[in-house]
């Protein structure tokens, strides 16, 4: 086995192979996007995205997505501290809980939160508040889905803060609310906001929870991603390319916003 | 004082976000009582779809643990790429986790699909990738590709390729020292990266969903069953194989958490 | 001659690690590289191994060149600074992997492990794992490992960086004593010259990638080549004008010439101890550190600053006070060349205070 694959040609070819799956992936399908839809032409392509229904869609999954990026960093920084400072009765269970998003299909959670906030659910009959197939929905749908990012993505450096910097800061007088925002907020700031960036790419990008639940009305509950979908059904592969386009040039811009501050982060 | 209303806000958050909808889940599916359940579950559509999923899983899994291993590999240890080269892969590698699943499957439509130059090659050799089988791998292959190699490259820069080396004075060559020295290192990022792997393809809605054409008894998947169902008022059904998924999720879910303690050991 | 290097070159980028380095070694024979961090030595060690290809040079092992061999062919044994033995398996099957590469019958394996167990003082710790052992104990799991497989050529980074002062002394002596019950052809890494001395037969002073001087311990004290291996064997106070000095009035003011000159070649005394008082000059006691063997006397002769020892059985001497000085040799040199100088004034044979 060994002196089998110890020739030259074996390592070649897995190099090469590996590589066409690489670049043939995920490289060529991304250009192919970029190209397609301009293939039709710079003009085609503005006036596809100047279609009130696009633009309106594009705003309308931002300000959502923006909205539940800040209800998690809110919840995700409380729930966070709570799991790494304290010590409580079933905090491992619900530290493992908080991965269910991760693990959970997208159309079952959106089905899930129509069970629950739907027409036919108690909360319906109770509060009589609609929910579902308006704005809410969708933030519900939202926050979900990308609850465990800001959690987990300021636990471990929370963890790593060694007690002695607090430690060293009361010695030297700092109160307690001060040593909060000198020493161990920044500390975690990277992580929240890291974590927080990845929750808005990912917000930006959901369907499934948010096509069951939205009712997909245009110009009031319909994101980018339904839309996309819905130009596909409608055999409009351009106009789709088009807000694809949009939408995943914000999303390559947070990644690279993210690159950088953990590059940051380790210099 | 505080410590106690931030705990208690916690786990009322928690219990909201998490342990009502579950609790939902497994409670909807038996309204109209055990035969309700079975009857949707044994529809040849469910069956079909359950199948697709089953296989969709395994092979992506298969596929995306070999390649994600490998390209790990090479991106954290090859002598023969040039730094430039390796980081920017890196930052290549994340761009399916930016990428909408719908946005996924148009890519694919858009470049193999019956009316462009390689889908109609294709086709002429009776090889239909979009609205078929092989299309709807490609796009979960896409979606969780970043997985197995977001897990394993940490891990290689970590451990460092000190053992390697010594191996190699001690007269290993590269597949033996893969095997003896490097594999035991990564295994067990390896197995959260299956996990997730397999816990992403089972969920992969939107990408499977254009790709498929969610063609009934052809092309379905247990996510878009579900879809389709909710879609025709059949909430009994949806749910019934809603909790199918949960429950495996659910198991995935405890897998997770698992291999995560064992990955972080060393 | 068992390894021979010719015009060994290695340049990262535009740091050029390795310079022209040639030399040769014989069978059997114990080498250090010593010098200072970042001078070349593990790079060197490393082209030896294989585990770094030259930019230019050739290595040859027994005559035969073995540039585009790789380490697994070289019949090498390496041991690392931190000792990258195989966390997953026990002490027994990190010293059998050489072996078992070489698909050894299981008999053979055993009986050679266990040999290699006991000379390496580790009997009943085959079936521990590396974080169950101490930092010496790893150690010598890293030498057994390295020398299962029977190599020509033993490599050795920094072996005793990372361990304790004084499990270091005992690993040393242990060291040498092994290597030449086994008389394995040797070359360790370091940069403590203490060890250099102590362990090689021969050092090899590497800095800033070039090769200073190949050869004994003693004729590198004796008979440094070059002003950065005289300074850098034992503390020598470095004087710029030596003429200052009583005996060296007479060394050429125009020619650059500058000395080195060791603790050991000063003799400090009070007025009337030093034997040779005609050949003794005035002095004064600037600073005094207490070494627990011995006194380190800090003087200031003329504006210049030497450096010497006292023993603990003479009379102490304080800060400020008037002494009298005798410098019995001298290192000189200019960027032409180097020699050295004894007093002339010394009629009689003198002890060498070492």
């Amino acid at each position: 086995m060994n002196s089998l694959f110890r020739s030259r040609k074996w390592s070649y070819s897995f190099r090469t192979i590996v590589f066409i799956y690489f670049i043939g992936l995920i490289i060529i399908p991304i250009i192919g996007i970029y190209t397609q839809s301009f293939s039709t032409g710079i003009a085609s392509f503005i006036d596809n995205l100047s279609d009130p229904l696009a633009w309106k869609a594009v705003l309308l999954t931002l300000k959502l997505a923006a909205i539940a990026t800040l209800i998690n960093i809110g919840i995700g920084t409380m729930i966070g501290w709570v799991l790494v400072r304290y010590d409580f009765p079933g905090k491992s269970i619900i530290n493992s809980v908080i991965d269910l998003p991760f693990a959970l299909p997208t159309a079952v959670a959106g089905f899930i939160i129509l069970l629950l906030v739907g027409p036919s659910s108690l909360f319906y009959e109770w509060f009589g508040i609609d929910v579902v197939f308006h704005e809410p929905a969708i933030v519900l749908a939202m926050v979900f889905v990308t609850f465990p990012f800001v959690i987990r993505g300021l636990q471990p450096l929370l963890e790593e803060l060694d007690q002695s910097e607090e430690e060293a800061a009361y010695t030297l007088g700092s109160s307690k609310s001060r040593t909060f925002f000198q020493i161990i907020f920044p500390t975690m700031l990277p992580g929240i906001l890291s974590g927080a960036m990845l929750a808005f790419s990912r917000a930006i990008a959901e369907f499934g929870a948010v096509v069951l639940i939205s009712g997909n009305i245009p110009g009031k509950t319909l994101v980018a991603s339904v839309y996309i979908f819905g130009e596909i059904e409608s055999n409009n592969p351009q106009g789709a390319a088009a807000v694809s386009v949009l939408l995943l040039t914000i999303s390559f811009l947070i990644l690279w916003f993210i690159h950088k501050l953990n590059r940051g982060g380790q210099a | 004082m505080m410590r106690r209303l931030w705990i208690t806000l916690t786990y009322v958050v928690v219990t909201l976000l998490l342990f009502v909808p579950l609790y939902k889940i497994f409670t909807g599916a038996w309204a109209d009582g055990v035969s309700g359940f079975f009857d949707a579950l044994l529809r040849t559509q469910s069956l079909h779809a359950l199948k697709m999923t089953g296989l969709i899983v395994v092979i992506v899994t298969v596929i995306n643990t070999l390649f994600g291993v490998m390209l790990s590999i090479y991106l954290v240890r090859a002598t023969w790429l040039s730094p430039l080269v390796k980081r920017l892969s890196n930052s290549i590698v994340d761009l399916p986790f930016a990428v909408s699943p719908v946005i996924g499957g148009l890519m694919i439509v858009l470049l193999l699909g019956p009316n462009t130059v390689l889908g109609t090659l294709l086709g002429n050799v009776g090889v239909s990738i979009v609205y078929a089988l092989p299309g709807m791998v490609l796009a979960t292959l896409f979606v969780t590709f970043p997985i197995m190699v977001r897990e394993v490259m940490p891990v290689l820069q970590e451990i460092g390729d000190q053992q390697e080396q010594a191996a190699s004075t001690l007269g290993a060559y590269s597949w033996y020292t893969f095997w003896k020295v490097t594999w035991p290192n990564i295994r067990f990022a390896v197995m959260y990266g299956v996990v997730l792997t397999v816990a992403r393809s089972l969920g992969e809605f939107g990408a499977v969903l254009v790709v498929s054409g969610n063609i009934i008894n052809k092309t379905q998947t247990a996510t878009t069953l579900v879809y389709q169902d909710v879609e025709n008022f059949n909430v009994v059904a949806a749910n019934g194989i809603a909790l199918v998924l949960a429950a495996f999720s659910i198991m995935l879910l405890l897998l997770m958490e698992w291999t995560k303690k064992r990955k972080e050991v060393h | 001659m068992h390894i021979e290097v010719k015009n060994l070159n290695k340049e990262f980028g535009s740091f050029h690690a390795v310079q022209d380095v040639s030399f040769e070694i014989e069978k059997g024979k114990l080498i250090g590289f010593l010098g200072p961090s970042g001078g070349g030595k593990t790079s060197i060690l490393r082209m030896l191994a294989g585990l770094e290809t030259p930019t230019s040079g050739d290595i040859y092992f027994h005559g035969k060149r073995v540039n585009d061999l790789p380490p697994q062919e070289r019949g090498i044994g390496f041991v690392f600074q931190n000792y990258a033995l195989f966390k997953h398996m026990t002490v027994f099957d990190n010293i059998a992997f050489g072996l078992k590469v070489k698909k050894q019958n299981k008999a053979f394996i055993k009986e050679r492990v266990q040999y290699l167990v006991e000379l390496t003082g580790l009997k009943g710790f085959e079936h521990r794992y590396p974080h169950q052992l101490s930092g010496g104990q790893r150690q010598r799991v890293a030498f057994a490992r390295a020398l299962a497989p029977e190599p020509q050529l033993l490599l050795l980074d920094e072996p005793f960086a990372a361990i304790d002062a004084k499990i270091r002394t005992e690993l040393r002596t242990w060291l040498k004593d092994m290597i030449s019950e086994l008389g394995i052809t040797s070359i360790f890494v370091t940069h403590d010259q203490e060890e250099a001395i102590e362990v090689a037969d021969e050092i090899m002073i590497i800095s800033k990638g070039k090769l200073e001087q190949k050869g004994t311990p003693w004729e590198i004290y004796k008979n440094p080549q070059t002003p950065f291996v005289a300074s850098f064997i034992g503390e020598s106070s470095l004087i710029e004008h030596i003429q200052c000095f009583k005996g060296y009035e007479d060394v050429s003011k125009s020619d650059g010439i500058k000395a080195l000159i060791r603790p050991e070649y000063v003799e400090v005394g009070k007025p009337g101890e030093i034997v040779l008082a005609s050949a003794t000059m005035d002095a004064a006691v600037k600073h005094l550190h207490f070494r627990g063997s011995e006194w380190m006397v800090e003087l200031e002769v003329d504006g210049q600053k030497l450096i010497t020892y006292r023993s603990l059985e003479k009379e102490v001497l304080h800060p400020g006070e008037k002494v009298k000085v005798l410098l019995h040799r001298a290192y000189l040199f200019n960027d032409d060349k180097s020699w050295i100088l004894e007093n002339p004034l010394k009629v009689e044979p003198l002890p060498i205070y070492i």
